[in-house]
């Protein structure tokens, strides 16, 4: 890789992957090119944060992601502490059961769901943490995937991750997304008698905003 | 003489006379006696809501200490309460609770609504989940106003509450 | 058998017979409702065979305002207020969170003697919050002293928070760019006068609560979570910290200057009820030891905020921070599109976290364990619903 300080996987609003090949998956279009890496810019902040200049161990972790799934796999920035990839939600499973055994994540912190609809997309993100492996333990791993606005079903996670039960419910109703497999997919804070929209999604305006 | 003592419209202004004096006798220190009972002994239930919970709890601490009015909170059921301060944002899911819980208490009740959430829903106006103030459910009588309020400024509410109380009929 | 037995027998196989009571009669289900003599508005049901139970679901969204969405709506600086009422007592860990992330975004860098007193506000408001926390377990455990000293206590470190920040529990202190304003003068004096006092409190304290036969009798062996549970399970905070995981944000991942500040993490091994209670009080003294070494190295002089724009703005992008606040790690993940109002904001809260853990201990357990249990946990339901 290059030998500067953040190394970023973008330029000129491309997606590449480490191989210098951009994707051309399903999940590439415009509004991702909008999530754009200020990486460059914020080496000053992150000295007195972690500490560490370096990404190394975060560029091994997404060389080994990305030499097993190739091409299935969209590494959307690298930074001190912070990965963040992209999957489609056939091999979301898989993923994150390979996360699991072969670095020793353990446990997903949070669970958010955005609703694009210029795209007429949901994109729903899994910050999975570690508590375990010593040099883990202050990264996190943000595993993202892309969905359809009218139809959003995905894989639930729960067979690996038990930690995401209550995340995943709560996304469901205020974001839309059916999570697959997953053992109770009810209403968790709303009222019993929410007969609207999911509240996140852009289209549900605040009253007199 | 007696006769004309005990002629009808003599007699019904004596007896409108002696009534009256036994009004002034006794019914007005009864229920003077009986609002000062009912006024330091405010027990309030326990609804702690979202935020101003906080300072109701510092309100019951030792600096400023509320116990000395007499407003206990009584840790039992709430069919022995007569107060409710309703502390801080009402959702549209607590709506019907709260109303039974005003509901399962003795006459007679009161209400406080302590923050700017309760009185007309505050910074959240705008939330798609919150109630625009109190006053569609339950009937309010002291409004005591801040975001949170100042423990003073709840102990001022009481005493207002207080003097509400003392000018009423008894029921 | 005799006569005698057989006649015995048989009248007790009758008796049997007419009291067999079905699998169902011996179910209770309890609603723990929203107005309960605790706090805040959430309700769980149990379901009890006896005075053990068998079944418990969460209900939780009674305080649910919709901070996420109400975000949207307000530019970076307007959320600041009404970010910090989730958790009232503990305001100034959750906008720092939000501050550095929109800090990160904005791409801007906050002077050293504003991180310093950020850090300060921050200690200051987790030693309120623990007080907080500790009274409130005097409540539930029917302890008065427990909830009368604490909350006395508690309002010195108020009157010193009122000294720096103007408000006694909703501060809006953390902006993105620093602090407000600078501290008062004599206000250092104050405070480690104030850090004194407390850490001859803390010895009282640690004698009359936590000594206590009746508040071991009740909270040792109660409700114990392993490590391997407490790590499944995705707990945060003083809970993974009770059970033998040595977590602290602060630690592991230094933000602003705790990478300058030497402390130790307090963690125990045993992982039940009265390690949980244990953890926040050794939290308490090292804080203090945290503030000592704040107030001696911060810098004499020097700017506490960088100015920023009216409508600040950055390039479009994610940032996903954390802090220690009370109750766990809180963290932010905020999406921007280059306009001053953030696209998403989702706040990653410790109470949530920690409600997987509660049907997870209750089930098995006694129904007169169920306060010490619900509260160690160290669970805001107003924090959990946002």
């Amino acid at each position: 890789m290059t030998s500067k300080d953040v190394p970023t996987e973008r330029s000129n609003g491309e997606l590449i992957n480490n191989q210098g090949t951009s994707i051309d998956s399903k999940t590439v279009d415009e509004s991702s090119n909008k999530v754009k890496d200020v990486g460059n810019a914020q080496s000053s902040i992150s000295t007195r944060e972690s500490g560490a200049l370096s990404t190394k161990p975060e560029q091994d972790i997404i060389n080994k992601i990305v030499a097993r799934y190739g091409n299935n796999v969209e590494v959307l920035y690298v930074r001190p502490s912070r990965m963040k990839i992209r999957v489609l939600p056939e091999n979301m499973i898989s993923i994150a059961g390979f996360i699991k055994e072969n670095f020793g994540f353990d446990h997903a912190e949070s669970v958010s769901g955005t609703d694009y609809p210029k795209d007429n997309q949901i994109e729903v993100v899994y910050h999975i943490g570690s508590y375990t492996v010593e040099e883990l333990i202050p990264k996190i791993l943000a595993l993202s995937t892309r969905t359809n606005r009218d139809e959003p079903r995905l894989p639930s996670l729960i067979s690996i991750f038990p930690s995401v039960e209550y995340h995943e419910r709560e996304t469901y109703e205020m974001i839309g997304a059916y999570f697959e497999g997953h053992p109770r997919m009810e209403r968790f804070l709303l009222p019993e008698d929410w007969a609207d929209i999911p509240p996140l999604r852009k289209d549900f305006r605040i009253k007199g905003r | 003489m007696l006769k004309d003592l005990v002629n009808p419209t003599n007699f019904n202004l004596m007896v409108g006379k002696l009534g009256d004096v036994l009004i002034k006798a006794f019914d007005m220190p009864l229920g003077y006696a009986i609002n000062w009972g009912r006024i330091w002994s405010l027990w309030p239930v326990h609804l702690e809501t979202a935020c101003c919970s906080v300072e109701f709890g510092a309100a019951s601490g030792p600096r400023y200490d509320v116990e000395r009015f007499g407003i206990i909170e009584a840790f039992g059921s709430l069919r022995q309460c007569d107060l409710i301060v309703v502390q801080g944002t009402v959702t549209r899911k607590m709506a019907p609770r709260l109303r039974m819980v005003y509901d399962q208490m003795p006459e007679p009740k009161y209400v406080i609504a302590m923050g700017a959430c309760a009185i007309t829903g505050g910074l959240y106006i705008d939330s798609y989940n919150v109630l625009p103030g109190i006053d569609g459910i339950v009937p309010v009588d002291v409004y005591v106003p801040g975001c949170p309020p100042r423990p003073e400024t709840l102990i001022q509410g009481c005493m207002l509450l207080q003097e509400k109380i003392k000018r009423s009929k008894i029921r | 058998m005799t006569d005698f037995e057989q006649k015995v027998d048989e009248t007790m196989k009758m008796g049997l017979q007419i009291v067999k009571e079905t699998e169902e009669d011996r179910l209770m289900t309890l609603s723990v409702g929203p107005q309960h003599p605790g706090s805040g508005h959430f309700r769980f049901t149990v379901k009890v065979d006896g005075d053990y139970i068998v079944y418990c679901d969460p209900d939780p969204g009674y305080v649910h305002r919709g901070e996420e969405k109400m975000s949207e709506y307000r530019n970076f600086i307007q959320n600041i207020p009404h970010l910090e009422r989730p958790v009232i007592h503990d305001s100034n860990n959750i906008t720092y969170s939000y501050s550095l992330a929109v800090e990160e975004l904005v791409n801007i860098e906050v002077p050293r003697r504003g991180q310093y007193i950020r850090a300060l506000a921050s200690e200051l408001n987790r030693q309120v919050y623990t007080l907080y926390w500790l009274a409130i377990y005097g409540i539930f455990l029917g302890h008065s002293t427990m909830f009368m000293w604490p909350t006395g206590d508690r309002e010195l470190f108020i009157d010193l928070l009122e000294a720096l920040t103007g408000a006694r529990v909703t501060h809006a202190f953390n902006i993105p760019g620093g602090v407000r304003n600078d501290i008062p003068e004599g206000f250092k004096d104050r405070c480690l006068r104030q850090i004194a006092y407390f850490e001859k409190r803390l010895v009282e304290y640690e004698d009359i609560f936590y000594n206590n036969p009746l508040f071991r009798q009740r909270t040792e062996g109660v409700g114990t979570l392993s490590k391997e549970d407490a790590i499944r399970l995705g707990v945060t905070g003083s809970v993974v910290r009770a059970s033998g995981v040595p977590f602290d944000v602060r630690k592991v991942e230094p933000y602003d200057i705790y990478n300058e500040i030497d402390f130790k993490v307090q963690y125990m091994k045993s992982g039940d009820s009265f390690a949980r209670s244990m953890v926040p009080f050794f939290d308490m003294r090292e804080s203090c030891h945290i503030m000592r070494q704040l107030l001696d190295k911060m810098p004499p002089t020097g700017e506490v905020r960088t100015k920023l724009q009216p409508n600040p703005k950055g390039p479009a992008g994610e940032s996903y921070k954390r802090v220690e606040s009370g109750r766990g790690a809180l963290g932010y993940y905020i999406i921007s599109d280059g306009s001053p109002k953030p696209y998403r904001v989702k706040i990653s809260v410790g109470s949530f976290r920690n409600m997987l853990a509660l049907p997870f201990l209750l089930i098995g357990s006694k129904l007169g364990d169920m306060p010490s249990i619900y509260w160690s946990l160290n669970y805001w339901p107003v924090e959990a619903d946002r």
